[in-house]
């Protein structure tokens, strides 16, 4: 790795000027797991680090009066899926959040992180989208909202500026009856890139009624994408076998996969309609109030008869 | 603000906390935690496999997390507490951790081993009495190509046994 300037602000504002004064020569550092990977590979070469994890807006999570929830960007995954209030009001985050890497990768990577490297496949993003999740950003001239539904913009590529920060995620309030799911197909149990994978978000009325929805799929086009034919599909049903699969056609024909070391088109866009079909179911039946284990939870429960 | 120099591509003063001893070394802000342990301060306990977050033989405990020494700045120890394969013995002894692997025959040719058992240690921690389950998911960022994983896991759910016992 090249040499570089460490620096470590205590407040968004110094974090901004620290990034302004170098124009895309200097980086935001939060766990690393990816910036450091790029810089140590030569795959990205800046003049200056900019740790963030002395600003306390990064590293909080707070729960607002009206019960949205902000998470700083740069908050580690472990703390995020030990936090009760986000555990209790966004079940498909946790499902993410808890198979981003191993333990120790968990310790360190954010979702702020996942969100700024932008690549197609980051398990965060999806989840986050389907949630209705905004990102809060800081610049020179100020701050603005982008939803997470629209924040990359290419692999690798996103909406915000070399001078800008992404300071916190803002989760909308948890609405009764309402609930999201995320898995994606890896060949491993653990410690993989998403072959695919989707994340669903919906709303149900008292009968059980689908009344709002969000789906949004990974590692099948060159950004995470939304699937809107997927949502026309399940809303005003119940999540009936029929509605599913019309939303896995949907999600089928929405995927643009690319072929590589970890799955053709073909597979991918097949994935596309399995993994949409079971994040809409799950995250209809947790809606219900009924307990769908996530995808690190599943495989524990599906081998521990096994085990001893 | 800052706690290192600012403006400084040069080298930085770190102090920190390693397995309990205050420690005070120069870093350079592109240099690891993982190169800071082994070139700067000679302990060669902690190893480098991947040197990519991939195979944890470099794990180390910071500020109470397991973390990927590779994936670390030498820099961002600063102030920060560290625990390294080096801290987990207790002095003229060994951890039951490390007899159950020299009992159980859970490693050949040992590059994993120091990765394999600072992530054990912290999995014993935060659940001493793991199912089998809970040792492979713990476990799912550590790599060994020799042992075939089994004796590992033969060996943490003994340790976690003997440490049982032992209370
Ligand atoms: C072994 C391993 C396994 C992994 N497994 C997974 C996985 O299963 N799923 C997955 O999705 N990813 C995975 N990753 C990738 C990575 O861990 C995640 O993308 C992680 O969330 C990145 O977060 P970070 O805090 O480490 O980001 P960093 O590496 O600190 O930053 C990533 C990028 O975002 C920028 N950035 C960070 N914070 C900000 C901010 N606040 N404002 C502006 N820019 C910012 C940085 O400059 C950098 O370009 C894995 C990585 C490794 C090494
Ligand atoms: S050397 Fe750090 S994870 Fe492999
Ligand atoms: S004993 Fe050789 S890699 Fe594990």
């Amino acid at each position: 790795m090249d040499n570089v300037e460490y620096v470590r602000p205590g407040s968004v504002s110094e974090a901004v000027a620290l990034l302004a004064e170098k124009p895309g020569k200097a980086r935001a550092l939060a766990g690393g797991t990816d910036l450091l990977v790029q810089l140590k590979s030569g795959r990205r070469q800046i003049d200056r680090v900019v740790d963030v994890k002395g600003i306390p807006d990064l590293t909080e999570i707070r729960v607002n009066a009206d019960g949205s929830v902000l998470i700083g960007a740069a908050v580690p995954c472990f703390k995020v899926y030990s936090h009760p209030a986000i555990i209790a009001g966004y079940p498909g985050v946790i499902d993410s959040v808890s198979i981003v890497g191993g333990i120790a990768i968990q310790g360190r990577a954010s979702l702020g992180g996942n969100l700024c490297n932008g690549a197609p496949s980051g398990d965060t993003i999806p989840s986050m989208a389907a949630a209705g999740a905004v990102a809060l950003i800081a610049g020179p001239s100020g701050n603005r909202e982008v939803p997470v539904a629209e924040f990359c913009t290419g692999p690798g590529q996103t909406v915000l500026h070399p001078d800008e920060l992404l300071v916190a995620i803002r989760l909308p309030a948890p609405r009764a009856h309402s609930a999201g799911h995320y898995l994606r197909f890896i060949p491993r149990n653990e410690m993989d890139i998403a072959v695919a994978g989707a994340g669903a978000w919906v709303a149900l009325d008292s009968h059980g009624v689908v009344t709002e929805a969000r789906v949004f799929l990974t590692s099948v086009a060159p950004t995470p994408i939304g699937v809107p034919d997927a949502v026309k599909a399940v809303v005003g049903t119940r999540g009936e076998d029929s509605a599913l699969d019309a939303a896995a056609a949907a999600a089928r024909a929405a995927a643009k996969p690319i072929t590589d070391m970890r799955g053709t088109i073909a597979q991918r866009v097949h994935l596309s309609g399995v993994m949409t079909k079971r994040a809409l179911a799950g995250a209809i039946a947790r809606a219900r109030g009924e307990h769908v284990p996530g995808a690190h939870e599943a495989h524990r429960v599906r081998t521990n008869g096994a085990a001893h | 603000m800052v706690a290192v120099d600012a403006h400084s591509t040069t080298k930085v003063v770190v102090v920190a906390t390693i397995n309990g001893e205050p420690v005070q070394f120069l870093a350079e802000p592109r240099q690891t935690l993982l190169e800071c342990l082994r070139d700067v301060l000679s302990m060669t306990g902690t190893k480098e496999g991947c040197s990519d977050g991939n195979c944890g033989a470099c794990n180390v405990v910071m500020d109470g997390r397991l973390v990927n020494s590779c994936l670390v700045l030498g820099v961002e120890a600063n102030g920060q507490s560290i625990t390294t394969i080096e801290g987990i013995a207790p002095v003229g002894g060994l951890h039951p951790l490390q007899t159950a692997f020299l009992e159980q025959a859970a490693l050949q040719c040992g590059i994993c081993t120091p990765g394999f058992i600072v992530s054990a240690s912290e999995l014993l921690k935060h659940n001493p009495h793991p199912s089998e389950d809970e040792v492979r998911f713990w476990l799912s960022g550590n790599l060994c190509r020799c042992t075939g994983y089994d004796k590992i896991v033969r060996a943490v759910m003994h340790a976690s046994d003997i440490m049982r016992v032992g209370h």
